[in-house]
């Protein structure tokens, strides 16, 4: 759902809400899993998803902030200055 | 059919229910307000996966940091009160093919069996075992966590500066 999210919203704040419910999807599987196995990493590894978790998204919130100052849109298709 | 299991699907639809409301949101706000709960859901469920720990964690990071930042940013760049599509035409293509791998992939994990029928066992990883093991076997991580922190914190700082000098498309008016 986190994938669909990416790509189907158009607006730079949803897509960073994307990743967000993917990062949780991958925590619930971890730790599944290692209830599953009665292994301690998998909460070792989650543990460190989450702040991986909390720094991108300061990081990504932060540059979302700057982009829109100097652009003033939160549209993600009038960002092709490459073109 | 346990009580477990009971509390396990309860949980399971309430977070696909709420995330699925997430991300069909036109008010960004309402958006985060969904996946706040969404978030709450599966902090319940790391506590019957047994990690408590990591449950309260969750809720501290992930619903009252992480949310709340964005919650702050919504709200300050304006950005609920923008006109946006909600499910462009342009980008159908990328919508259909990933719309059918999760609807693959999910119809693939509710109908698998798995011949055994796995029952898990119940398990509980009491904190302090928890910051035992993790301090004993992933110590150098944790270093490395914590450096990634204080980089992501300067990082953060210095993109969001409000700077003096004008942006770059002002000051090179005459010259290239």
């Amino acid at each position: 759902m986190g994938i669909l999210c990416v790509v189907a919203r158009r607006s730079l704040i949803m897509i960073v809400l994307g990743i967000e419910i993917m990062l949780n999807a991958v925590a619930i599987l971890l730790v599944g899993s290692s209830l599953l196995w009665q292994h301690l990493e998998g909460q070792a590894i989650v543990l460190f998803v989450f702040a991986i978790a909390g720094a991108e998204v300061s990081i990504g919130l932060a540059l979302i902030v700057w982009a829109y100052r100097q652009t003033g849109s939160m549209d993600p298709s009038d960002y092709n200055l490459l073109k | 059919m346990t009580i477990y299991s009971i509390i396990f699907y309860f949980l399971a639809t309430l977070i696909l229910a709420t995330t699925a409301m997430a991300i069909t949101r036109r008010n960004l706000v309402h958006a985060v307000i969904y996946l706040i709960f969404s978030f709450f859901g599966s902090a319940m469920l790391f506590y019957l996966f047994g990690a408590p720990f990591l449950a309260v964690l969750e809720v501290i990071i992930y619903a009252g940091a992480i949310m709340v930042l964005f919650l702050f940013v919504v709200i300050m760049m304006r950005a609920d009160t923008g006109d946006e599509r909600l499910f462009a035409a342009r980008q159908w293509l990328p919508i259909a093919v990933f719309g059918l791998i999760y609807i693959a992939i999910g119809m693939g994990i509710i109908t698998a069996d798995p011949n055994s029928r796995i029952t898990l066992k119940t398990a509980r990883a009491a904190p302090k075992v928890f910051g035992q093991f993790i301090f004993e076997n992933h110590w150098l991580s944790i270093e490395i966590v914590s450096l990634l922190l204080l980089v992501a914190l300067v990082g953060a700082l210095v993109i969001g500066r409000r700077s003096r000098r004008p942006p770059i498309a002002q000051t090179t008016n005459g010259e290239l």
